[in-house]
């Protein structure tokens, strides 16, 4: 549109202003080639994608070119690292959705009670005192998280139950379940904070009172974006990985005991990650297969969540 | 007949949905609204009590190490001879060079998005695909910094191939937090550059990236706060090595703070944890300048419209 008024302003200049038009040229050349070039920089994060998914099929189809199916589905042991090599990849799955699912226990109650308070009943002078201390915990590295479980949350479960192991799921779980809190309680706000203001104001004509809105009208309304909010926090969840990494150990094994030390997928790519494990090695080709089951269950949990809020957004806009 | 119509009236009740049963006892009600009101207080009230327990916790286990040896020596097998100095040299170096990196290709393809990209099918691709890795987990991005960048071109453990993975890590941020600050520009503002007879490009150049430009650099702030903490992916490529020289070029192997923090962490000796929680605070303090920094600027150079 805008080179086509160039276009007419050029057929319509008077000689004097002939050399406008060797301009005019240069500027819509100009023009073409910076489009052309920010075109391609936003081809990069596509390019990213597409490199995430060869990469990681190129490793695990060479992993299943020497490990079947059968054995990666079936078998109920992980290890690989070991004389007698085992690949079933559940022991690791397990480990994960274990920590995965505490750390959501911690963070769901906390998050959407914090969701309410901010949205619904704190004044704006206290939302802006309270608001920089979730963003502060949100924003701390997860190697601090670990560091923390593993010197502060694990003697702290060890004094409660001795039987606690060194590593454990637990300490683990409630470390990420704080990391996570911020994500899930700033994502539900944002949810609360959608419904429109009709709605609120129909139910305190009612006679509702403050609490009974929030939770009755306002949280149901926004249901949705909450539900979108928590799928997020769990994939975050299941793709941490330093807390892990430090404090709940390096034993992948079926178990649902939190107080037990466990091994997460992310863990595994740490641990064989810091070995120097050569190019081509079915070592270095399992951290991929790996990656590759992290990669599709937390893009599964994204589209999923994506659809949620896509589904909130049509209901009231 | 009398009982006929009670029964009515109590069934008509019990098909209605739970909230719209009338309660008369507001005092009542008022009082359990109150309870839960501080319940939810409280439950804020433990997340940031958790994050002062933590910090002055990390505070207190650091403080006998954070002495100047801690930044000029380099990591050692004796926690008093131990310091961060290739950490710190790692750190800045990977910083620098991934922001010269990320920023024309993060803050380019916002542009792109937000001013130039007609409303099809690949630019709705597009943006889908950067939502979408903005959930990838970091870790993943390092198997692809390791099958791309160390092995694929053939860079090993270098700097450079951290610089690279760090700009895919952090690239989705930049993209997102350069939209929203081109967004926030006022369509007029447009519409008068285009009607002087600036080009599309010109419109952006000279107005609207001039206007946007405190809030891009926050975004570039957050994003580089954030890849200054972030472990997983450099693990991933091969970046926890013991390293006792200084970083000389791009080319040469190298470790990055959190990764020392880590390696410390990763000790038996209760020397090393201490030890890991003084580099917890250098980190906290980068961190926390930083984001200072990021506010800073946004007050100076953001416009109200």
């Amino acid at each position: 549109m805008v080179t086509s008024s160039y276009e007419k302003l050029r057929y319509r200049t008077p000689s004097a202003l002939a050399s406008s038009t060797s301009l005019t040229r240069r500027r819509r050349a100009e023009e073409q080639i910076v489009k052309a070039v920010l075109f391609v920089f936003a081809l990069v994060s596509v390019l990213t994608t597409l490199g995430i998914i060869f990469v990681l099929f190129q490793e695990t189809a060479l992993f299943f070119r020497r490990v079947s199916f059968a054995q990666f589905f079936l078998d109920t042991r992980w290890t690989p690292l070991f004389v007698s090599k085992r690949f079933g990849i559940w022991p690791l799955v397990n480990g994960t959705v274990l920590v995965a699912a505490g750390a959501m226990i911690v963070a769901l109650p906390l998050g959407l009670l914090a969701a309410i308070f901010m949205s619904e009943v704190a004044s704006e002078r206290v939302r802006r005192v309270l608001k920089p201390f979730l963003e502060i915990l949100a924003g701390i590295p997860t190697v601090v998280y670990g560091y923390f479980a593993l010197t502060f949350i694990t003697p702290l479960l060890r004094s409660i139950f001795p039987q606690t192991q060194v590593f454990n799921a637990a300490s683990a779980a409630i470390a990420m379940g704080f990391m996570i809190l911020p994500t899930v309680a700033s994502l539900s706000e944002d949810a609360l904070y959608a419904v429109p203001r009709s709605l609120r104001e129909a139910a305190y004509a009612l006679g509702a009172t403050r609490w009974e809105v929030a939770t009755q009208v306002v949280v149901p309304a926004a249901f949705s974006g909450i539900a979108a909010a928590f799928i997020l926090a769990a994939s975050r969840a299941i793709g941490e990985t330093m807390i892990v990494a430090i404090a709940a150990g390096q034993q992948p094994k079926l178990t649902l005991n939190p107080l037990e030390s466990i091994e997460t997928m992310t863990a595994y790519i740490v641990q064989v990650s810091l070995g120097d494990t050569p190019h081509g090695t079915l070592e270095y080709q399992t951290i991929f297969a790996v990656g590759m089951m992290l990669f599709l269950m937390t893009l599964g949990m994204n589209i999923a969540s994506y659809l949620l809020t896509r589904r909130f957004r049509e209901v009231y806009e | 007949m009398t009982k006929g119509i009670q029964q009515t009236t109590s069934s008509e009740r019990r098909a209605l949905p739970e909230p719209f049963i009338f309660e008369p006892n507001l005092d009542r009600r008022k009082v359990i609204a109150r309870i839960w009101e501080s319940v939810a207080l409280i439950a804020i009230l433990l997340g940031i009590g958790m994050l002062l327990t933590l910090l002055v916790r990390v505070f207190l286990d650091g403080l006998p190490y954070l002495r100047p040896q801690l930044f000029t020596e380099f990591p050692s097998r004796f926690p008093d001879k131990a310091g961060l100095r290739s950490a710190l040299q790692g750190s800045i170096w990977l910083m620098v060079l991934t922001a010269l990196i990320s920023f024309p290709l993060g803050v380019g393809a916002g542009i792109y998005l937000e001013e130039f990209a007609p409303k099809n099918v690949v630019t709705r691709f597009i943006e889908i695909n950067v939502a979408n890795l903005a959930g990838v987990p970091s870790i993943i991005y390092g198997l692809l910094g390791l099958g791309l960048f160390v092995r694929g071109l053939g860079l090993g453990r270098s700097l450079i191939a951290g610089v690279l993975t760090m700009t895919l890590v952090i690239l989705p941020v930049i993209i997102v937090s350069t939209r929203e600050a081109l967004r926030a520009v006022p369509t007029s503002i447009r519409e008068a550059a285009l009607a002087l007879g600036a080009s599309r490009w010109e419109m952006v150049r000279d107005h609207v990236l001039v206007y946007s430009m405190g809030g891009i650099l926050t975004g570039m702030i957050l994003a580089l706060s954030r890849g200054i903490g972030e472990t997983a992916p450099l693990i991933t490529i091969g970046a926890l090595t013991y390293i006792a020289f200084d970083l000389r070029g791009p080319l040469d192997i190298f470790t990055v703070l959190p990764i020392q923090i880590f390696n410390w962490v990763s000790m038996p000796q209760e020397a090393f944890h201490r030890l890991a929680a003084s580099g917890i605070i250098v980190l906290l303090a980068v961190l926390l300048s930083m984001n200072a920094l990021a506010i800073w600027l946004r007050n100076r150079l953001q416009k109200r419209w």
